[in-house]
């Protein structure tokens, strides 16, 4: 028997609007289940980035000894460039450390004071996980020629990302899992509603000799049907959401820092969450519901 | 063509509905199924319509064996026999018409069979005036002509119909009888389950009489047995 798509879909729309309260009801908490879903992930993503960033940028300051020379000072940037978690050793001169200085900051009476002298031959040291920057800096503090108390690290920045991170991840998993069941189990209910009103009909499905899959189709196309229209309101306002605040982020003078990722390069991959993640709640929860039916 | 041989049927709450029965219905009978409340009519059609299956014994209808039938083969069962209810069990908000057209959809039929074959069945039941009301509309008398059309519709080999004219009066169930009487005519076997004497003493057919679960009579006529 071929498969009937105008019939079933015309069915699954009816059901939709039998219900037009619960079909409602089962839409409204799919999206603000996928909105939250969407919102924490896509902290956590952007955190992400940033540290991706940070780490890339951050970098432990390592000076060395005044005393050593070019040889010993060479030779300290390759013990570094040992340690674990070290990415990659940056040997900068303390002229290079003045210019810089120079560059970033100050008034000219400042400039005009400062003497080579003052700062010291030191090592850029580019770390591959943030996370572990603390237990670097102290195997770097072992090396000959660097020593307690001259390396410098910033720790705080670092951390708080970290955390900001790690939370967004395991809240966005732990919603994810929580979430689904949640929608799974309001649509599925919803299509109970629609099956429990059409529950002649189906006897006499049954009776005329209609298979299973023929019964089932129009209320699986149901839930597809509200598993793809909550995904499609929830993108919608997912997007409305995210760039009210990343476009508020940027003008808050305190978080300049924070760059977030444009809508824009993010859009496929949080339309195709949604979409799959709609369907599969959709589906899921309309197979939920008319699992009975599957027996004879 | 019906074929039971022993067949027994014991309810998991432990009723033996059926005791061994042994029955054959050849293709094109016509045939009353009588017999008080409780004497196990129920169950053999729900035997024959694959609703239950039976603890022994084997049961064949239209080549389908039902004691190996699988789940998939069900469908195919149900589309050879055409069942009435007492109840006739129409679906409210369909038209006459719709009622017969979902029966068509629901085994795969296409909208120009549909377009065919509805006129014709309504107007063997006499109702082809009525294609466009809906069954509140319609005197029991008419949905119950209804539910015949749906049974037929499909054109199954055999019309299995339970107390067809238990919510009718006496002159709307004879009309009804006359109705199946003329369906079996046209080469369908029809099978009646009725508790009406005088109904089927009426017409000069094959009547079957369950007792207790077990058959107690196989004759022309009701006292026959």
């Amino acid at each position: 028997m071929k498969h009937d798509f105008g019939y079933f879909i015309r069915e699954g729309v009816g059901n939709l609007f039998s219900h037009g309260f619960m079909s409602f009801a089962a839409i409204g908490i799919t999206v603000a289940c996928l909105l939250i879903m969407g919102t924490f992930s896509l902290v956590a993503y952007n955190a992400e980035m940033l540290l991706r960033t940070l780490e890339s940028e951050y970098e432990i300051l390592a000076f060395v000894d005044d005393s050593f020379d070019e040889e010993q000072t060479k030779k300290v940037g390759e013990d570094i460039a040992k340690l674990p978690n070290v990415k990659n050793v940056v040997f900068i001169t303390r002229e290079e450390a003045m210019e810089a200085f120079e560059n970033r900051s100050l008034d000219d009476y400042m400039r005009r004071n400062i003497l080579p002298e003052m700062f010291r031959d030191r090592y850029a040291v580019y770390v591959s996980d943030l996370n572990q920057v603390r237990r670097t800096a102290s195997n770097i503090e072992n090396v000959k020629g660097v020593g307690k108390g001259n390396v410098r690290v910033d720790e705080d920045i670092a951390g708080g990302f970290i955390m900001v991170r790690n939370v967004a991840g395991a809240v966005s998993i732990a919603l994810v899992a929580i979430l689904l069941v949640v929608s799974v189990f309001i649509i599925s209910n919803t299509i109970r509603l629609t099956t429990f009103d059409r529950r002649d009909e189906i006897a006499i499905m049954k009776m005329v000799g209609a298979t299973n899959a023929f019964i089932r189709w129009p209320f699986v196309y149901e839930g597809f049907l509200l598993g793809f229209l909550s995904a499609s309101i929830a993108f919608g306002l997912q997007w409305l959401v995210y760039v009210t605040v990343v476009k508020s982020i940027a003008s808050a003078d305190t978080l300049q820092f924070l760059r977030a990722v444009p809508f824009a390069d993010i859009w496929k991959p949080v339309a195709l969450s949604f979409g799959g993640a709609g369907i599969v709640i959709g589906v899921g929860g309309s197979l939920t519901a008319i699992r009975k039916f599957l027996q004879v | 063509m019906i074929r039971l041989k022993d067949v027994e049927k014991e309810y998991d709450n432990g009723t033996y509905a059926l005791r061994g029965i042994s029955l054959t219905i050849e293709d094109g009978e016509f045939v009353f199924l009588v017999g008080p409340s409780g004497s196990g009519k129920s169950t053999l059609i729900k035997l024959l319509t694959g609703e239950i299956l039976p603890s022994s014994g084997r049961v064949i209808v239209n080549g389908f064996s039902l004691t190996k039938i699988s789940d998939r083969q069900i469908p195919l069962l149900r589309r050879s026999i055409g069942v009435i209810f007492q109840d006739f069990r129409l679906i409210g908000k369909k038209t006459v018409y719709e009622n017969l057209s979902f029966a068509m959809r629901a085994v795969g039929s296409s909208p120009r069979t549909i377009r065919t074959r509805i006129p014709y069945v309504l107007k063997l039941v006499g109702l082809e005036e009525k294609a466009d009301q809906y069954p509140h509309e319609l005197s029991g008398g008419e949905q119950q002509r209804v539910a015949i059309a749906r049974a037929l519709v499909n054109n199954p080999m055999t019309i299995i119909a339970d107390e067809p004219t238990g919510n009718l009066d006496p002159a709307r169930s004879l009309e009804i009888m006359r109705l199946l009487n003329r369906i079996n005519e046209l080469g369908t076997t029809v099978v009646i389950v009725t508790h009406e004497r005088d109904l089927v003493n009426r017409f000069r057919k094959r009547v079957v009489l369950l007792e207790n679960g077990l058959i107690t009579g196989d004759g022309i006529g009701y006292d026959a047995k």
